[in-house]
């Protein structure tokens, strides 16, 4: 279950997000190898992870207390309910998956701010369904 | 599991996300078998730089409080078990991870992208300083009686050394049994407990209970305590519910204390010393009104941040009473509202009447077209 994870991370100044092979600072701000691998705000990478680290949480406590099958169960229904998506560049309404964590009985901050369906910018179709595929 | 499942491992550490749901933007759970390398288009990548690099799992570390000043050196691990966590990968000896890519869609909630552009303006403008958000800089009280909870507020907002709203309403109502005194960082306050209230309104919908002051307390808890204080909310919780008046107080961090009586914001030291000296338990309801009513006025007059009227809320099992405002402020400027003078107010000295003669020239009559 450990599987190891490779992967590869572009730096600054090889690969940047403006057209010419330069930098395009009016669209993506200025670039700085430290702004592109360390967080720069102290809550960053705690809540880009906190969805996973809740639902390991309570994984981990649903099997101490009631056994391996109850966390395999739940995950299997997680799983197929996370393969009912649009391809990338779409919104998705990810209706069984809230159901199954419950978040479409609560609102937080990520139902309010920074909303998909309200995103002024779209991620390039083609470059995203084929980061998606793994031919990219 | 299908294939789709070996491929993509995540490219960046920060995600660990399965292909599956990366235009859901939320992170997915772990992938049992390995995964192939990413190469990003066009991008030369560490690996092929650095050889064979140092990847270490991450587990069993834990997360430091984050400090004021966040500092890259002072950095520690996340604790999870190891499946499920990004891959970090050792660079220089530290560990890093990748935090942004264009190839992911955006994902919902608090979006960071602005605090780097914010440090180098706030370098590059280094004579004028940044604008400051509305504080609250408050009195807030209450204390539970014998009937139920009394809640108090002062009514100013301030913005730095500036009276900002001299009638800001600080007492929110959460559901019909409950309310909660606001201090602090104005926005914070209100829209932690508007999120409070939608969540309870929701959950009460649902399972068709009224919800407990308890909750609304744990809900708050987790909320505060997950932004690990950044949301500047010192909150008063007070309510009734089957089991009888209760009073929470939630601090920004996620400190959680049930007192029978408690007083944060600003003027705070101002109105507990007022509330330690005649709290008795079981008190009746005037008597009760007039200690909390005492205790803002303290912070009223003893700290800069708070100020004009007082706001009562008394909240029994029967009724809630919200008295806005219990007492208005002594030191109104007598502002007129109205400027329309009345009659005779500037003195007549002389008057001429002139007729205006008229002279008819021509008359005619236009039918309309009415059907």
């Amino acid at each position: 279950m450990w599987g190891i994870l490779f992967y590869s991370v572009p730096v600054t100044g090889f690969c940047p997000h403006g057209s010419y092979g330069v930098q395009d600072t009016l669209r993506s701000g200025f670039s700085s190898v430290k702004n592109e691998i360390l967080p720069s705000h102290p809550l960053e990478l705690s809540e880009k992870n906190f969805q996973v680290n809740q639902e390991k949480m309570n994984f981990a406590t649903v099997r101490n207390i009631q056994g391996l099958h109850a966390p395999l169960k739940l995950q299997m229904e997680y799983r197929a309910a996370r393969q009912i998506q649009r391809l990338p560049f779409l919104q998705s309404s990810n209706l069984a998956l809230d159901t199954l964590r419950n978040s479409d009985e609560s609102i937080g901050f990520e139902d309010i701010l920074n909303d998909p369906y309200q995103s002024e910018l779209m991620g390039e179709p083609h470059m995203m369904t084929e980061y998606q595929l793994g031919l990219l | 599991m299908s294939e789709k499942h070996l491929l993509v491992q995540s490219e960046g550490a920060g995600h660990g996300m399965e292909i599956d749901s990366i235009s859901s933007g939320s992170p997915a759970s772990p992938s049992p078998l390995g995964a192939q390398p990413m190469q990003l288009n066009g991008c030369r990548s560490f690996r092929s730089m650095l050889g064979s690099p140092d990847i270490s799992l991450a587990n069993n570390a834990y997360w430091g409080i984050p400090s004021r000043r966040w500092d890259a050196n002072a950095w520690k691990r996340q604790s999870s078990s190891a499946e499920q966590l990004p891959v970090l990968m050792s660079l220089f000896g530290g560990e890093m991870s990748l935090l942004r890519s264009p190839l992911q869609p955006p994902s919902p909630g608090f979006s960071f992208d602005l605090t780097e552009r914010n440090a180098v303006l706030g370098r590059l403008l280094e004579g004028s300083p940044p604008p400051r958000p509305v504080k609250t800089g408050t009195t807030i009280s209450g204390m539970v009686f014998r009937d139920g909870v009394v809640l108090g507020a002062d009514t100013r907002a301030t913005s730095g050394d500036v009276v900002a709203d001299k009638m800001c309403a600080k007492i929110h109502r959460i559901s019909a049994n409950m309310y909660c005194c606001g201090a602090g960082t104005a926005a914070d306050t209100q829209k932690t407990t508007d999120l409070l209230a939608s969540n309870l309104a929701l959950f009460s919908l649902n399972s068709q209970r009224a919800p407990r002051v308890l909750m609304a307390a744990s809900i708050l808890q987790d909320t505060l305590y997950r932004y690990g204080g950044q949301i500047g909310a010192h909150l008063i919780l007070g309510g009734v519910d089957y089991s009888g008046a209760h009073l929470y107080t939630v601090g920004p961090y996620g400190s959680v204390d049930k007192l029978p009586f408690v007083s944060m914001g600003s003027g705070s030291m101002a109105a507990l010393g007022i509330l330690e000296d005649r709290y008795k338990p079981n008190m009746e309801v005037e008597e009760a009104k007039v200690l909390v009513r005492d205790s803002v006025q303290a912070g009223i007059m003893g700290d800069l941040g708070s100020g004009s009227n007082v706001d009562l809320c008394v909240i029994t099992a029967q009724a809630v009473d919200y008295i806005r405002p219990y007492q208005e402020s002594q030191y109104t400027n007598g502002r007129n509202r109205k400027y329309k003078y009345p009659p005779g107010t500037t003195a007549l000295l002389s008057e001429k009447v002139v007729p205006l003669r008229m002279e008819l020239v021509t008359e005619a009559v236009q039918r309309m077209e009415t059907h």
